[in-house]
């Protein structure tokens, strides 16, 4: 017989191995730390300096490049990492801790710069304006999401709505100038949020499903029409759109280091700006949000309130794939200057990756696009660096990371209750 | 009808096939396959600037030209897929065989094409019967075809007799391992089986790029394409050059009865029926969903690394860098064209399969891009998906019962 | 005056059901009006209709005596007609004040949300009607009883006359009941209407004016509480005579089935749901577990039926240990279970009757050997279930998910009495079933204990458990209060306990029936 002490001990024990979805990621990141500690700074001259130089165009008022120590940058990195994780293990992060699996990931990646960069220089502003601009179709897909989730429908068919967002753009674009491209890409997104609406709210089509066939559509129209048409030499006219250029915001852009990250872009990363502000306030501020929220929570509670579920939803697809349009002619319009088979390259999905990374939370979306766009323009730069590991192991990261996440995160983010469930009126 | 009662005691194969198929709606899938083509037509008209010249001179001409378009691009496609049926007449006429086989080489190379299809299609069709929506079988084939093609240049001195079956062996294990993570990580995390296995699509693809332009290149190549594999580790072609029918194409049929034997016959298939229409209800009735549910998208993994394995083995022999197949989505269309059902894929894969030899002619003979099939396809999904549509164009009956298909599974975002 | 609604020849019919056959009905003003019916009887899809979510296929419906058309909530917003709905219509991750304004928002000029105005005026409302619902607060957070005053404001808020309170009480303590029966009494004085709608008997007796009795669609008859028995409404409901008293012999006990001993549970948040609970049944007796819903059946049911392993104590099952057994090894053992939500964990209902029937034997003799199934054997055990359980189906390859409530209850009994059972765990066997099939499946239940099976049966129906159980277990908070002889305690007794408390007076009782407890 087990004394009742014996069983208050088990017990304590056993409370603590409960906890492991606690510990497991502090765990996880004391080890980072060691690794970092262990294994990079070991091939590090103790004098060795890394530099960062800050600074990529006139405009911004220079300051002089980061220079400093290697090995001390990695310890204070190692024992930042170290640091969370002994938190976590004993306090836990609780909610925060998706942010915090990220910035355990920027340290690493900073880490690994700092590292790779040991004697030589990198352009850190060059680095990260190129993460701001890689991090557009991403953050807007991921509030496209957003928009079309928080009401309940789950629209895989980003990529597609991306992909015929790029053509109409880059075409009409074309013909008609580059406004017009983007309002085609508009026009284009919503009609097919329209199409997913109709599939999934009115013939309640499992919504993966539609979100799919959606998929093949458009990928199939578009390369359908850029071989029957853009590809003779005759019609070239009808894909050479051109694309935005940067424009420096006055002031805002001559703030060192910040300026050239942020505020000497294009168009399309300022509308990025724009959208996840304006999201942010109309979903959690507004009478729509709370009406738009409701009904991707509990329809029905919605109904009975005499929201109109049906509209609210159809609505949701429709700027959802204005959202998603947009972001596609981000390709075409706002970095090629022309139409490509291939060009979004699952962008589309990695979006949805960053909507559930970001906590369907327009803010959440945007650091979770940062995060990934610093992953593509890491990939560039690294290979300039002459790397140890080789850029394809590199480009696989974010998607390993999406996973991660996933895995780790899932149970703490919570999505909206009703996502992906059809609404039936007379099912009461 | 009333031979079919006599003989119901010793059901034989065709008539549970012929049964299965009829329970299934088949009208339904008839006239939504009827539709996609109709619609395929409809635009390949709206994008012909000689049909807008045509109809700019009178409207008859207008229509008669749309008609030969249209006609010319089935045909061709047709054409493409099946074979001249002159020829063939001819061929079989003049009994020389050498002739009868240039004459059946459009049909056999379109079994070809089908047969990756009815590994991706089982395959799909096996998890949407768990409850699972394996979007990952294009990465599922990229990795069965580098292992396979792997274990093809690697092991030596074999008898082809051990040789094929264990480069099989070895990517379906790959590819079942593909199928694997994201099964476990639902299990485990509740991590969704649709974006980890669009992750590991994308994992899989820059996997392959890194292994072929490096660790497993060819030194001898310019370009980055992986060494020959043995001709050991062929699969069996039954006719010489060109025509590349092979072996392949028998084992996929043998891994759909397979299947359809596994699903309907044995308690293990009960289990994943069971646990794909209700895990709740399956874990309440001793049914271990965890096992189910991993093992069934590992085997579903495994079945597309098949695909891959068998096009490196029985087709390209080597692996280069045309690397996005196309299958992994195709195969979605597919599976659900059949119902889900291993039997019903037979059919559908050798409907693709057609389809995508026959728009390789197409393109070339009638000027209409090969991704117009894409387009059919999707219309196809969308009428299967939502047979509403199909019912109010063709005026049907609405069914009394209320419709369950394959959109009775639900993925929701979370468990 | 006119009434303040009128309801007159509401017909509604849904494919083979006429679930409304012209009901007439009329409320005045300041009235408590109880509709009473049991389970299907149409109480619900009328008064759906009257809040617009369903169209009626013919009828009229007056307000203050003018004609009004009803065919969306909004309309019956503007109507003054609210509804508190059976399963609430709360959004847990909204605060109180967001689930109230919903669909009715104060707003600042740009259509921002004014949140503060609308927290005042819930603050007004409750203390008017002494509520005690505090705005800021997330509904995820709150108890149930605060929950269902939520829904009250909500009604409050919209300014609505005519409150639809449907099945109110089915998730409440009875200390709760009588707390909501008060606010209803303070919401009449206040010069608001009620329709109270319940199967109860007694609440209807406690709290209405008046009764208006419906059985399949059709008013049967109206009455007052001071004219009415229970007995005679129950009549009146069912439409025949109806033994609120089944019919039991008295047990014959036999061998220990089933021991728990300190049973802990604790939910994913790692809060503890079933805390230390200790019994024991024997083969040949019923033990009723008795509660108000959430205070650990469900966690407890899970527990000894694998699906959830305990945290801590045993579970002994024919004196194996089986704590941490899985579901297959403890049905293996002969122990049945009937779940509590039977579409969710009971039928695969997109499937046939006959695979629902094996669903948890299909892996033995002769229903296979082990790896091939044998369709044959498959069907004839089906053929012989429905037969034998008396299952209305067009078939056995029918799926199940066509088939009544009742009848699907009947495929789960059919399947868990088929085989050799010494256990027998009832969760909520009886819930949403209408009169006849709940008798059917009681007699059925005494049945098994007669012939020696061990049952555990979970319900929250109190009268249920006074009805079937030789003992009675009292959970509260996770924790099994007391365990006592169903003939020693009354059902008022029963109500006190479930709310967590022990009263004083029959302390002595109790304790008396716990010491006999452990002698046996």
């Amino acid at each position: 017989m087990e004394t009742p002490m014996q069983n208050e001990k088990i017990k304590i024990i056993l409370n603590y191995l409960s906890n492991y979805r606690q510990h497991i990621p502090g765990v996880f990141f004391i080890l980072v730390a060691l690794f970092i500690k262990l294994v990079l700074t070991k091939s590090i001259e103790p004098e060795a300096l890394t530099t960062f130089s800050t600074n990529i165009n006139h405009t911004a008022i220079q300051i002089p490049n980061w220079v400093f120590n290697t090995r001390f940058a990695l310890d204070l990195i190692a024992g930042l990492c170290a640091g969370l994780g002994l938190y976590q293990i004993i306090r836990g992060f609780k909610k925060g801790i998706s942010s915090i699996i990220g910035a355990i990931g920027g340290l690493v990646v900073l880490g690994f710069l700092v590292w790779g960069a040991s004697g030589t220089s990198i352009s850190f502003t060059g680095m990260l304006a190129v993460m701001v601009i890689r991090s557009v179709p991403i953050t807007i897909g991921a509030l496209a999401g957003i928009l079309s989730e928080r009401a309940g429908i789950v629209n895989i068919a980003i990529e597609g709505m991306m992909i015929a967002g790029a053509f109409a753009g880059a075409v009409i674009g074309s013909i008609l100038g580059l406004w017009a491209g983007i309002l085609a890409a508009i026009l284009i997104g919503a009609l097919l949020g329209l199409v997913h609406a109709v599939l999934s709210i009115k013939y309640k089509v499992d919504q993966i499903i539609s979100g799919t066939m959606i998929n093949i559509f458009s990928t199939g129209l578009t390369s359908y029409l850029f071989i029957k048409f853009l590809q003779d030499s005759q019609n070239q006219w009808l894909n050479e759109s051109g694309f935005f250029k940067p424009y420096a915001i006055p002031l805002l852009s001559k703030i060192p280091v910040i300026g050239p990250i942020f505020f000497d872009h294009n168009l399309f990363i300022y509308a990025m700006y724009f959208l996840v502000i304006l999201l942010s306030i109309a979903l959690f501020k507004t009478k729509w949000g709370l009406r738009h929220r409701s009904v991707g929570e509990h329809p029905k509670a919605a109904d009975t309130l005499g929201v109109n579920v049906f509209r609210t939803r159809y609505l949701a697809c429709v700027l959802s794939g204005m959202v998603a349009g947009f972001g596609g002619a981000y390709f075409s319009l706002g970095s090629v200057g022309r139409f490509e088979q291939t060009m979004t390259a699952g962008r589309g999905f990695i979006a949805l990756a960053a909507m559930i990374f970001g906590n369907w939370n327009p803010l959440g979306a945007l650091q979770a696009g940062m995060l990934f766009g610093f992953a593509e323009s890491l990939t560039t730069k690294l290979s300039l660096l002459q790397f140890p590991i080789p850029a394809e192991v590199l480009l696989m990261l974010p998607y390993i990371i999406t996973m991660v996440v996933l895995a780790g995160v899932v149970g703490r983010s919570r999505g909206p209750a009703a996502d992906g469930i059809p609404y039936e009126k007379e099912s009461l | 009808m009333k031979n079919k009662k006599n003989s119901d005691d010793k059901r034989n194969f065709i008539s549970i096939f012929y049964e299965e198929l009829s329970n299934s709606s088949l009208t339904i899938i008839i006239l939504s396959i009827i539709s996609g083509f109709i619609m395929g037509g409809i635009l390949v008209i709206l994008t012909s600037p000689e049909v807008y010249k045509a109809f700019g001179t009178s409207f008859l001409s207008g229509i008669s030209t749309s008609w030969k378009i249209v006609a010319n691009t089935y045909s061709s496609l047709f054409l493409g897929a099946l074979g001249d049926p002159a020829k063939i007449g001819a061929a079989i006429q003049s009994g020389d065989s050498a002739l009868i086989q240039k004459a059946f080489t459009p049909f056999l190379e379109s079994l070809v094409v089908t047969t990756p299809y009815l590994f991706t299609g089982v395959a799909v069709a096996l998890g949407f019967r768990a409850g699972l929506f394996n979007i990952g079988a294009e990465g599922q084939v990229l990795v069965g075809a580098i292992a396979a093609g792997w274990a093809g240049w690697t092991f030596t001195g074999l008898s082809p007799w051990i040789h094929v079956p264990l480069a099989m062996l070895v990517g379906a294990l790959a590819g079942g391992l593909w199928g694997f993570v994201p099964g476990f990580l639902k299990v485990r995390t509740g991590a969704h089986e649709v974006i980890t296995t669009i992750m590991m699509n994308y994992v899989a693809y820059y996997l392959i790029y890194y292994l072929i332009s490096s660790p497993l290149r060819d030194p001898n190549e310019v370009t980055p394409k992986t060494p020959w594999i043995l001709d050991s580790a062929h699969l069996y072609r039954f006719f010489p050059e060109p025509i590349r029918f092979h072996l392949g194409f028998f084992i996929a049929i043998a891994v759909a009865i397979l299947v359809w034997f596994i699903l309907f016959k044995t308690t293990w298939g009960f289990e994943i029926r069971s646990v794909g229409l209700n895990p709740n209800a399956s874990k309440y009735a001793g049914m271990n969903i965890t096992l189910v549910t991993v093992a069934a998208m590992a085997l579903s993994g495994a079945i597309a690394g098949m695909a891959g394995a068998s096009e490196i083995l029985g087709v390209t022999w080597r692996q280069s860098q045309a690397l996005a197949s196309g299958y992994g989505f195709d195969s979605i269309a597919l599976a659900l064209l059949a119902q889900n059902h291993p039997l019903g894929v037979i059919l559908t894969a050798l409907l693709f399969g057609l389809l995508r030899s026959g728009s390789r002619v197409m393109q070339l003979r009638a000027g209409t891009p090969i991704y117009i099939i894409n387009i059919l396809q999707s219309f196809i999904i969308l009428f299967i998906a939502a047979p509403a549509i199909i019912r109010t164009i063709y005026r049907l009956k609405k069914q009394s019962v209320k419709e369950v298909s394959t959109s009775t599974i639900s993925f929701s975002a979370k468990k | 005056m006119p009434p303040i609604l009128e309801l007159k020849g509401i017909t509604k019919r849904f494919p083979g059901v006429l679930a409304n056959d012209h009901i007439d009905i009329k409320l005045e003003k300041g009235e408590i009006l109880a509709l009473l019916g049991e389970n299907g009887a149409g109480k619900t899809t009328l008064m759906n209709i009257l809040y617009g979510l369903y169209k009626p296929d013919e009828g009229e419906i007056f307000i203050n005596g003018a004609k009004v058309e009803i065919s969306s909530p909004i309309d019956a917003i503007r109507s003054g007609i609210g509804m508190v709905h059976q399963h609430f219509m709360l959004i847990p991750v909204f605060t109180v004040t967001e689930n109230v304004m919903l669909g009715e928002e104060y707003t600042r000029p740009g259509g921002f949300l004014d949140r503060n105005k609308a927290a005042d005026r819930i603050r007004e409302l409750s203390e008017t009607y002494k509520l005690n619902v505090n705005p800021d607060d997330l509904v995820e957070n709150l108890p149930v009883g605060l929950q269902q005053r939520v829904e009250i404001i909500k009604l409050l808020f919209r300014n609505a006359d005519i409150l639809i309170m449907d099945e109110p009480t089915a998730v409440l303590t009875p200390q709760e009941v009588d707390e909501l029966f008060n606010i209803l009494k303070k919401l009449v004085e206040k010069g608001k209407s009620i329709i109270f709608i319940t199967h109860k008997l007694r609440e209807v007796m406690e709290c209405a004016d008046r009764i208006e009795v419906i059985r399949s669609g059709k008013v049967v008859g109206a009455t007052t509480p001071a004219e009415a028995s229970p007995e005679k409404l129950a009549t009146m409901m069912v439409g025949r005579e109806v033994d609120l008293i089944t019919d039991k012999k008295p047990g014959d006990l036999r061998e220990t089935v089933l021991t728990v001993d300190k049973l802990c549970v604790r939910d994913f948040h790692s809060h503890v749901v079933v805390d230390d609970v200790t019994f024991e049944l024997h083969g040949g007796e019923i033990l009723g577990i008795a509660g108000v819903q959430g205070n650990g059946q469900t966690e407890l049911v899970r527990a000894l039926t694998g699906l959830k392993t305990p945290f801590s104590g045993k579970i002994i099952i024919s004196e194996k240990d089986v704590s941490r057994s899985s579901p297959r090894r403890i049905t293996e053992l002969g122990s049945a279970h009937i779940p509590e939500d039977r579409q969710k964990d009971g039928l695969i209902l997109a499937s046939s009757i006959a695979e629902n029937l094996v669903l948890n034997t299909y892996f033995h003799r002769p229903f296979s050997n082990g790896i091939i199934l044998e369709r044959l054997a498959i069907d004839e055990n089906a053929n012989e279930l429905v037969r034998k359980f008396d299952i209305r189906t067009p078939g056995i390859k029918t799926l199940v998910h066509s088939l009544s409530g009742g009848n699907q209850q009947k495929v789960i009994i059919a399947r868990e009495f088929s085989r050799p059972i010494k256990l027998l765990i009832a969760s909520q066997p009886t819930r949403g079933l209408d009169v006849g099939s709940i008798e059917y499946i009681h007699s059925r239940i005494i049945e098994k204990r007669d012939e020696g099976c061990a049952v555990l049966l979970v319900s929250t129906e109190l009268d249920e458990i006074m009805q079937l159980s030789d003992r009675i277990a009292v959970m509260f908070r996770g924790k099994i209060i007391t365990i006592v002889k169903a003939n020693a305690v009354t059902k008022e007794e029963l109500g006190l306990i479930m709310a967590g408390v022990t009263p004083t007076i029959n302390k002595k009782k109790i304790e008396n029936t716990q010491a006999r407890e452990i002698i046996t």
